[in-house]
Protein backbone atom coordinates (compact mmCIF):
# COMPACT_ATOMS: atom_id res chain seq x y z
CA UNK A 1 0.00 0.00 0.00
CA UNK A 2 3.13 2.04 0.11
CA UNK A 3 2.29 4.10 -3.58
CA UNK A 4 -1.53 4.33 -3.00
CA UNK A 5 -2.20 7.81 -4.20
CA UNK A 6 -3.66 10.60 -2.39
CA UNK A 7 -5.71 13.29 -2.59
CA UNK A 8 -2.65 15.49 -1.48
CA UNK A 9 -0.62 15.03 -4.52
CA UNK A 10 -3.63 16.95 -6.48
CA UNK A 11 -1.08 20.15 -5.67
CA UNK A 12 -0.27 20.15 -9.56
CA UNK A 13 -3.71 20.37 -10.28
CA UNK A 14 -6.38 22.90 -8.35
CA UNK A 15 -9.58 21.04 -7.85
CA UNK A 16 -13.41 22.88 -6.11
CA UNK A 17 -16.63 22.25 -6.25
CA UNK A 18 -17.33 25.51 -7.12
CA UNK A 19 -18.19 27.24 -10.43
CA UNK A 20 -14.75 28.71 -11.07
CA UNK A 21 -11.46 28.93 -8.95
CA UNK A 22 -11.39 31.73 -6.62
CA UNK A 23 -8.12 34.31 -7.57
CA UNK A 24 -8.42 32.63 -11.41
CA UNK A 25 -10.11 33.36 -14.36
CA UNK A 26 -11.02 30.48 -16.76
CA UNK A 27 -9.66 30.45 -20.19
CA UNK A 28 -11.22 28.01 -21.42
CA UNK A 29 -13.70 24.65 -21.07
CA UNK A 30 -12.42 21.50 -21.72
CA UNK A 31 -15.03 19.60 -20.94
CA UNK A 32 -16.21 17.02 -18.39
CA UNK A 33 -13.86 14.53 -17.16
CA UNK A 34 -14.37 11.37 -15.07
CA UNK A 35 -12.71 8.64 -12.91
CA UNK A 36 -14.10 5.95 -11.39
CA UNK A 37 -12.76 2.77 -9.58
CA UNK A 38 -14.53 -0.45 -8.27
CA UNK A 39 -13.36 -1.99 -5.71
CA UNK A 40 -13.54 -5.57 -3.68
CA UNK A 41 -13.08 -5.74 0.15
CA UNK A 42 -10.90 -8.21 1.19
CA UNK A 43 -11.74 -11.38 2.94
CA UNK A 44 -9.77 -10.14 6.30
CA UNK A 45 -11.47 -6.89 6.52
CA UNK A 46 -14.70 -8.26 5.42
CA UNK A 47 -14.47 -10.89 8.75
CA UNK A 48 -13.12 -7.69 10.96
CA UNK A 49 -16.17 -5.86 9.58
CA UNK A 50 -18.52 -8.49 10.53
CA UNK A 51 -17.13 -8.60 14.34
CA UNK A 52 -17.24 -5.03 14.53
CA UNK A 53 -21.28 -5.19 13.44
CA UNK A 54 -21.54 -6.86 16.60
CA UNK A 55 -20.66 -3.74 18.93
CA UNK A 56 -21.30 -1.18 15.98
CA UNK A 57 -19.29 1.85 15.93
CA UNK A 58 -17.16 3.20 12.86
CA UNK A 59 -15.25 0.01 10.51
CA UNK A 60 -11.94 1.83 9.86
CA UNK A 61 -10.98 -0.87 7.31
CA UNK A 62 -14.14 0.29 5.11
CA UNK A 63 -13.52 4.01 5.90
CA UNK A 64 -9.92 3.49 4.97
CA UNK A 65 -10.39 0.99 1.84
CA UNK A 66 -13.03 3.76 0.50
CA UNK A 67 -10.61 6.50 0.93
CA UNK A 68 -7.70 5.18 -0.94
CA UNK A 69 -10.43 4.21 -3.52
CA UNK A 70 -11.89 7.78 -3.85
CA UNK A 71 -7.74 8.98 -4.17
CA UNK A 72 -7.65 6.62 -7.09
CA UNK A 73 -11.24 7.52 -8.80
CA UNK A 74 -9.86 11.65 -8.13
CA UNK A 75 -6.54 10.64 -9.12
CA UNK A 76 -7.89 8.89 -12.59
CA UNK A 77 -9.92 11.97 -13.16
CA UNK A 78 -6.86 14.49 -12.82
CA UNK A 79 -4.95 11.97 -15.52
CA UNK A 80 -7.71 12.45 -17.74
CA UNK A 81 -8.15 16.42 -17.25
CA UNK A 82 -4.22 17.00 -17.74
CA UNK A 83 -4.17 14.68 -20.81
CA UNK A 84 -6.69 17.37 -22.55
CA UNK A 85 -4.41 20.72 -21.05
CA UNK A 86 -6.64 21.54 -17.67
CA UNK A 87 -4.84 22.80 -14.91
CA UNK A 88 -7.46 22.72 -12.71
CA UNK A 89 -10.98 20.76 -12.45
CA UNK A 90 -14.15 22.44 -11.18
CA UNK A 91 -17.70 21.72 -10.58
CA UNK A 92 -16.39 18.11 -8.68
CA UNK A 93 -18.89 15.76 -7.48
CA UNK A 94 -18.64 12.47 -5.66
CA UNK A 95 -20.80 8.99 -6.20
CA UNK A 96 -20.57 6.27 -4.38
CA UNK A 97 -22.72 3.13 -5.08
CA UNK A 98 -22.18 -0.45 -3.84
CA UNK A 99 -22.60 -3.39 -6.50
CA UNK A 100 -22.70 -6.43 -4.80
CA UNK A 101 -21.82 -7.28 -1.00
CA UNK A 102 -18.34 -7.29 -1.71
CA UNK A 103 -17.71 -4.32 -4.06
CA UNK A 104 -18.29 -0.61 -4.39
CA UNK A 105 -18.16 1.54 -7.00
CA UNK A 106 -16.24 5.36 -6.48
CA UNK A 107 -17.24 7.61 -9.23
CA UNK A 108 -15.74 11.19 -9.41
CA UNK A 109 -16.54 13.99 -12.07
CA UNK A 110 -15.94 17.27 -12.83
CA UNK A 111 -15.15 19.80 -15.45
CA UNK A 112 -11.69 20.60 -16.75
CA UNK A 113 -11.01 24.01 -17.38
CA UNK A 114 -8.17 26.06 -18.15
CA UNK A 115 -7.23 29.02 -15.66
CA UNK A 116 -4.63 31.89 -15.74
CA UNK B 1 -32.00 -23.93 23.00
CA UNK B 2 -27.59 -23.04 22.69
CA UNK B 3 -28.52 -21.04 19.39
CA UNK B 4 -31.57 -19.02 21.48
CA UNK B 5 -28.32 -18.29 24.25
CA UNK B 6 -26.05 -17.24 21.85
CA UNK B 7 -28.38 -14.87 20.29
CA UNK B 8 -29.10 -13.26 23.86
CA UNK B 9 -25.46 -12.88 24.06
CA UNK B 10 -24.73 -11.36 20.99
CA UNK B 11 -28.06 -9.38 21.72
CA UNK B 12 -26.33 -8.74 25.40
CA UNK B 13 -23.28 -7.39 23.97
CA UNK B 14 -24.83 -5.43 21.21
CA UNK B 15 -26.67 -3.47 23.43
CA UNK B 16 -23.90 -2.81 26.56
CA UNK B 17 -20.88 -2.22 23.93
CA UNK B 18 -23.34 -0.80 21.22
CA UNK B 19 -24.84 1.89 23.89
CA UNK B 20 -20.99 2.45 25.48
CA UNK B 21 -19.61 3.49 21.56
CA UNK B 22 -22.44 5.70 20.74
CA UNK B 23 -22.08 7.53 24.08
CA UNK B 24 -18.75 7.80 23.90
CA UNK B 25 -18.56 8.61 20.26
CA UNK B 26 -21.48 11.64 20.86
CA UNK B 27 -19.33 13.29 23.61
CA UNK B 28 -16.06 12.72 21.36
CA UNK B 29 -18.21 14.73 18.54
CA UNK B 30 -19.65 17.31 20.79
CA UNK B 31 -16.23 18.15 21.92
CA UNK B 32 -15.01 18.12 18.26
CA UNK B 33 -18.01 20.50 16.58
CA UNK B 34 -17.33 23.33 19.82
CA UNK B 35 -13.13 22.95 18.97
CA UNK B 36 -14.13 23.31 15.46
CA UNK B 37 -16.74 26.12 15.89
CA UNK B 38 -15.04 28.94 14.37
CA UNK B 39 -15.09 28.00 10.87
CA UNK B 40 -17.92 28.42 8.51
CA UNK B 41 -19.54 26.11 6.36
CA UNK B 42 -22.24 26.79 3.78
CA UNK B 43 -23.44 24.93 0.73
CA UNK B 44 -23.67 27.97 -1.66
CA UNK B 45 -20.89 29.01 -3.30
CA UNK B 46 -21.08 27.34 -6.84
CA UNK B 47 -23.14 30.69 -8.55
CA UNK B 48 -22.74 33.22 -5.71
CA UNK B 49 -19.36 34.64 -5.73
CA UNK B 50 -16.90 35.09 -2.92
CA UNK B 51 -14.57 38.19 -3.24
CA UNK B 52 -13.15 37.55 -0.54
CA UNK B 53 -11.09 34.27 -1.50
CA UNK B 54 -8.39 33.74 -3.58
CA UNK B 55 -6.81 30.59 -3.22
CA UNK B 56 -9.34 27.32 -3.02
CA UNK B 57 -8.64 23.82 -2.38
CA UNK B 58 -11.08 20.50 -2.39
CA UNK B 59 -11.86 18.61 0.98
CA UNK B 60 -13.15 15.18 1.27
CA UNK B 61 -14.45 13.80 4.54
CA UNK B 62 -15.86 10.45 4.85
CA UNK B 63 -17.04 7.45 7.69
CA UNK B 64 -18.49 4.16 7.23
CA UNK B 65 -20.63 3.57 10.92
CA UNK B 66 -21.96 0.68 11.41
CA UNK B 67 -25.03 -0.47 13.55
CA UNK B 68 -25.05 -3.50 16.46
CA UNK B 69 -26.45 -6.36 16.70
CA UNK B 70 -29.27 -5.10 19.33
CA UNK B 71 -29.65 -1.97 16.56
CA UNK B 72 -30.55 -4.38 13.62
CA UNK B 73 -32.72 -6.68 15.92
CA UNK B 74 -34.80 -3.70 16.63
CA UNK B 75 -34.78 -2.21 13.59
CA UNK B 76 -35.97 -5.57 12.31
CA UNK B 77 -39.38 -5.06 14.28
CA UNK B 78 -39.40 -1.43 14.14
CA UNK B 79 -39.93 -2.27 10.35
CA UNK B 80 -42.31 -4.67 10.94
CA UNK B 81 -44.73 -2.05 13.08
CA UNK B 82 -43.44 1.05 10.38
CA UNK B 83 -43.09 4.28 11.60
CA UNK B 84 -39.93 5.75 12.48
CA UNK B 85 -36.42 3.42 12.78
CA UNK B 86 -35.02 5.86 15.02
CA UNK B 87 -31.83 3.07 15.94
CA UNK B 88 -30.66 4.04 12.77
CA UNK B 89 -31.74 7.81 12.75
CA UNK B 90 -29.20 8.65 15.19
CA UNK B 91 -26.75 6.29 13.60
CA UNK B 92 -26.65 8.31 10.31
CA UNK B 93 -26.98 11.33 12.08
CA UNK B 94 -23.44 10.49 13.89
CA UNK B 95 -21.84 9.53 10.54
CA UNK B 96 -23.13 12.79 8.69
CA UNK B 97 -21.03 14.60 11.91
CA UNK B 98 -18.47 12.97 11.92
CA UNK B 99 -17.98 13.20 8.15
CA UNK B 100 -18.64 16.75 8.48
CA UNK B 101 -15.56 17.15 11.25
CA UNK B 102 -13.20 15.46 9.50
CA UNK B 103 -13.46 17.70 6.45
CA UNK B 104 -13.53 20.59 8.65
CA UNK B 105 -10.43 19.70 10.39
CA UNK B 106 -8.30 19.47 7.62
CA UNK B 107 -9.49 22.14 6.33
CA UNK B 108 -8.76 23.97 9.35
CA UNK B 109 -4.96 22.48 9.36
CA UNK B 110 -5.05 23.80 5.42
CA UNK B 111 -6.12 27.14 6.86
CA UNK B 112 -9.04 27.86 5.56
CA UNK B 113 -11.09 30.66 6.41
CA UNK B 114 -14.83 28.74 5.12
CA UNK B 115 -15.86 26.24 3.65
CA UNK B 116 -18.16 26.58 0.48
CA UNK B 117 -20.22 24.68 -1.52
CA UNK B 118 -20.21 21.77 0.88
CA UNK B 119 -22.34 18.58 -0.48
CA UNK B 120 -23.12 15.47 1.30
CA UNK B 121 -23.43 11.82 0.15
CA UNK B 122 -24.68 8.79 1.74
CA UNK B 123 -24.08 5.22 0.40
CA UNK B 124 -25.13 1.71 1.75
CA UNK B 125 -22.88 -0.65 2.07
CA UNK B 126 -24.15 -4.11 2.88
CA UNK B 127 -25.50 -4.61 -0.74
CA UNK B 128 -28.34 -6.69 -1.28
CA UNK B 129 -27.59 -9.68 1.20
CA UNK B 130 -29.58 -8.96 4.02
CA UNK B 131 -27.08 -10.74 6.37
CA UNK B 132 -24.16 -8.81 5.33
CA UNK B 133 -23.11 -5.87 7.29
CA UNK B 134 -25.33 -3.36 7.87
CA UNK B 135 -23.16 -0.17 7.48
CA UNK B 136 -23.57 3.43 5.86
CA UNK B 137 -20.64 5.02 4.30
CA UNK B 138 -21.18 9.60 4.54
CA UNK B 139 -18.86 11.89 2.42
CA UNK B 140 -19.03 15.10 3.19
CA UNK B 141 -16.94 17.46 0.55
CA UNK B 142 -16.30 21.17 0.28
CA UNK B 143 -14.16 23.81 -1.27
CA UNK B 144 -11.89 25.26 1.51
CA UNK B 145 -10.77 29.37 0.71
CA UNK B 146 -8.46 31.25 1.88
Amino acid sequence: MNDRPTLSRSNRMLLTTLEGVPGHTIVQHLGLVQGSTVRAKNVGRDFMAGLKNLVGGELKGYTELLQEARAEATQRMMQEASKQGANASVNIRFATSSLTQGAAELFVYGTAVQID
Amino acid sequence: METLGIFFILILVGFFAGSHIEKKHLADLHDREYRTRQLPVINIGAKTPIPEADRAKLFVGSVVVSSDYFKTFVAGWMNFFGGRISVYETLVERGRREAMLRMKEDAIKWGASQVVNVRLETAEMGGQNPNGVVAVEIIAYGTGVQ
